[in-house]
């Protein structure tokens, strides 16, 4: 961090700010939470509506209405509108006292127990909890960046990006070719690139019936991969070419002018291409030395505390979390873990042993639900899985219906969960 | 419930049923099923009632005629591979609810386990593939009468509870919402713990909730139960 553009913040942002909030008796403790996500939203309503106001809670995001990733696939094949994957933070403000500031966190000095805003401002922490997400590593996909991202949307981030890919779908030329380049481990929702090849096909099949859809794939195997399988057979016949690595080769050249994707053995002209890059922690945790070279948060296991920094919390994709996927459950499970352990640190309230657990649903056609999950536990290394269960292949159409209807009783309780 | 009920009841999920017995006496199951009568018809000609014929339950998924209208609890139960073998019919007789949230057999359930098995025998003899059926066990009784009533005497403590609830309203919402996943608020403490062991022995089959009750000790419940009982 820039520490002039730092100080300059302080003072600008002396309203919000106290430099160092418990070092008068009386203040509040104070947690910072970066990012308004399943992870941080979760974290931020359960400290403050537990701690009844002996915390002062604020939470920084900088969208003021969030768009779920997960079921961002359903919109596209049809099944959700975009309203129905909007929410806004008015509940958490209103009925549970978080102070929600509309911002982006640029940095943290882990010093001075600051948090800079873009805005100018400064924010004094007890604790911080940092749940920022992703962000992509573009020497993955050579050729790719961000200003890329308008012809051929990466749509791992949700929102703008998933109406752009929804509505390039859809306006896509009758036989048209729709190429996807899923990302390399590890990266947010491990079934998602297939979920979506799931939708787009089922939108395709509707409107679109003679067009393709190739999948390049820098694995040579992906979640729930014989569910998908069978059901890109049974529903959508020959329109789904998936192609691991060895296929392909690597990849050479993205062009988003030509529409192309050059590899070692092939080029493939896309009419719509959606090009997921590798992943990494968002910026901010990089950028407060909270990552290790994978580029992710290592953390402490039954606490979610960051390993560089017992005052710093990471929660969800940006952090390593042993053997939970990155999921938005897995963050909301993480967030009440982390949410126990800070209330306890800053009000004395009782610890009790954390508990992980993680199910990812997935529709992969008109009421066909599929579903994996897992419990954990946290070990001194890791956040160790203790066993899980997998949807099975020729399940009856009832269980599948049965599943999806789960999943949107699951998405309502989530949401309400990180909202209120 | 009857005390000795909930005993017996809890002593089957923790064994799995597989030493229950089917020594019951056939014609004094027919006396019992009498207290059925009203709702269900069961031999030659049987037709729907209130509640379905019995004929051939033995083996079958639970909810599965196609001209009955079961309730979304039953239909889901027998979606996710629940089948009337004795085991199932044991505890769905002595209380329907606390086998299927959301049953329509508004009935209190047969209390006496003599009266159970008596009644299994007489439905059994109204199926005709007994191959479904497990055969009678002398070990039946030998259970250990002090361990059920320790479990549902546990005292859940519910602040405990409360945390750990956090879990479980990512998916039950706290207002007793119920689109897809059923509410969970309010129920009766000994009917919750009842059910998160019926799910823990895999006597339910949903595999989130067999997977959730598999990580949680008696007394994880029990804080549980203590929690969601004082919720609405």
């Amino acid at each position: 961090m820039d520490r002039r553009s730092f100080l300059r913040g302080t003072v600008a942002g002396a309203a919000l700010a106290s430099a160092a909030p418990s070092v008068i008796g009386s203040a509040k403790p104070r947690v910072v939470v970066i990012g308004g996500g399943a992870g941080g939203a979760t974290a931020a309503r359960y400290i403050a509506k537990d701690s009844q106001g002996a915390v002062d809670v604020v939470l920084i995001e900088p969208t003021r209405t969030y768009y779920t990733c997960f079921f961002s696939n359903l919109y596209i094949g049809g099944y959700r509108d975009f309203a129905s994957i909007g929410h806004t933070y008015g509940k958490l403000a209103s009925e549970y006292g978080v102070t929600v500031v509309h911002d982006w966190a640029t940095g943290i000095d882990r010093d001075a127990k600051t948090v800079a805003l873009a805005s100018g401002t400064t924010i004094g922490y007890d604790r911080v909890i940092v749940a920022p997400g992703i962000d992509f590593k573009y020497e993955t996909t050579p050729g790719y960046s961000a200003a890329a991202s308008g012809k051929m949307p990466h749509a791992w981030k949700g929102g703008s990006q998933t109406q752009l890919l929804k509505a390039q779908l859809e306006a896509m030329r009758p036989g048209g070719t729709f190429v996807m380049l899923a990302p390399p481990n590890p990266y947010r929702c491990p079934p998602g690139p297939y979920e979506r090849i799931s939708m787009a096909a089922h939108l395709l099949t509707e409107k679109n019936p003679t067009a393709k859809i190739i999948v390049l794939d820098p694995k040579e195997k992906f979640s729930k991969q014989g569910l998908f399988q069978e059901a890109w057979t049974k529903y959508y016949g020959d329109m789904v070419e998936w192609l691991p690595a060895s296929m392909y080769g690597s990849i050479k050249a993205i062009n988003a002018d030509t529409m192309t994707i050059e590899t070692e053995l092939d080029t493939f002209k896309a009419d719509v291409a959606n090009i997921i890059p590798g992943q990494r922690a968002g910026h901010i945790a990089s950028s407060a030395g909270l990552t290790n070279d994978s580029g992710f948060c290592p953390i402490v296991p039954d606490t979610m505390q960051s390993q560089m920094d017992p005052n710093v919390f990471v929660l969800g994709d940006s952090s390593i979390a042993g053997d939970m996927p990155k999921s938005g459950f897995s963050a909301n499970s993480q967030a009440k873990v982390a949410a126990m352990v800070v209330r306890a640190e800053l009000t004395g309230s009782r610890a009790f042993p954390p508990k992980f657990s993680n199910t990812c649903w997935s529709l992969v056609a008109t009421n066909d639900g599929v579903k994996v999950g897992a419990r954990y536990e946290a070990t001194p290394e890791k956040i160790a899985s203790t066993g899980g269960f997998i949807s099975k292949t020729g399940e009856s159409a009832e269980l599948r219906k049965q599943t999806y209807e789960e999943s949107i009783g699951w998405y309502n309780g989530i949401t309400a969960d990180m909202f209120g | 419930m009857h005390n000795k009920g909930v005993r017996h009841l809890i002593g089957v999920f923790l064994l799995g049923w597989s030493a229950l017995t089917l020594a019951g006496n056939v014609e004094r199951g027919a006396k019992v099923f009498q207290v059925c009568q009203s709702c269900h018809a069961i031999g030659p000609g049987a037709t729907h009632l209130v509640g379905p014929h019995l004929n051939e339950v033995f083996g079958r998924v639970a909810g599965s005629l196609s001209d009955f209208k079961y309730s979304e609890g039953l239909r889901a139960a027998g979606v996710n591979g629940m089948r009337w073998d004795a085991e199932h019919l044991a505890a769905y007789i002595e209380n329907p609810i606390a086998l299927v949230t959301g049953t329509n057999m508004r009935f209190g359930g047969v209390a006496s386990a003599e009266d159970r098995d008596d009644l299994i025998a007489f439905l059994r003899a109204y199926s005709a593939s007994p191959r479904d059926i497990p055969e009678s066990l002398p070990t039946a009784l030998a259970r250990d009468p002090d361990v059920d009533p320790q479990i549902l005497a546990i005292k859940g403590d519910p602040e405990y509870g409360e945390y750990l609830a956090s879990e479980c309203v990512t998916c039950h919402q706290s207002d007793g919402a119920d689109r897809g996943i059923p509410s969970i608020v309010g129920w009766p403490t000994k009917q919750f713990v009842i059910v998160m062991h019926a799910y823990k022995s895999a006597a339910r089959p949903n595999p989130v909730m067999q997977l959730i009750a598999a990580n949680l000790a008696d007394e994880d419940i029990a804080a549980l139960a203590a929690y969601f009982e004082k919720q609405q």
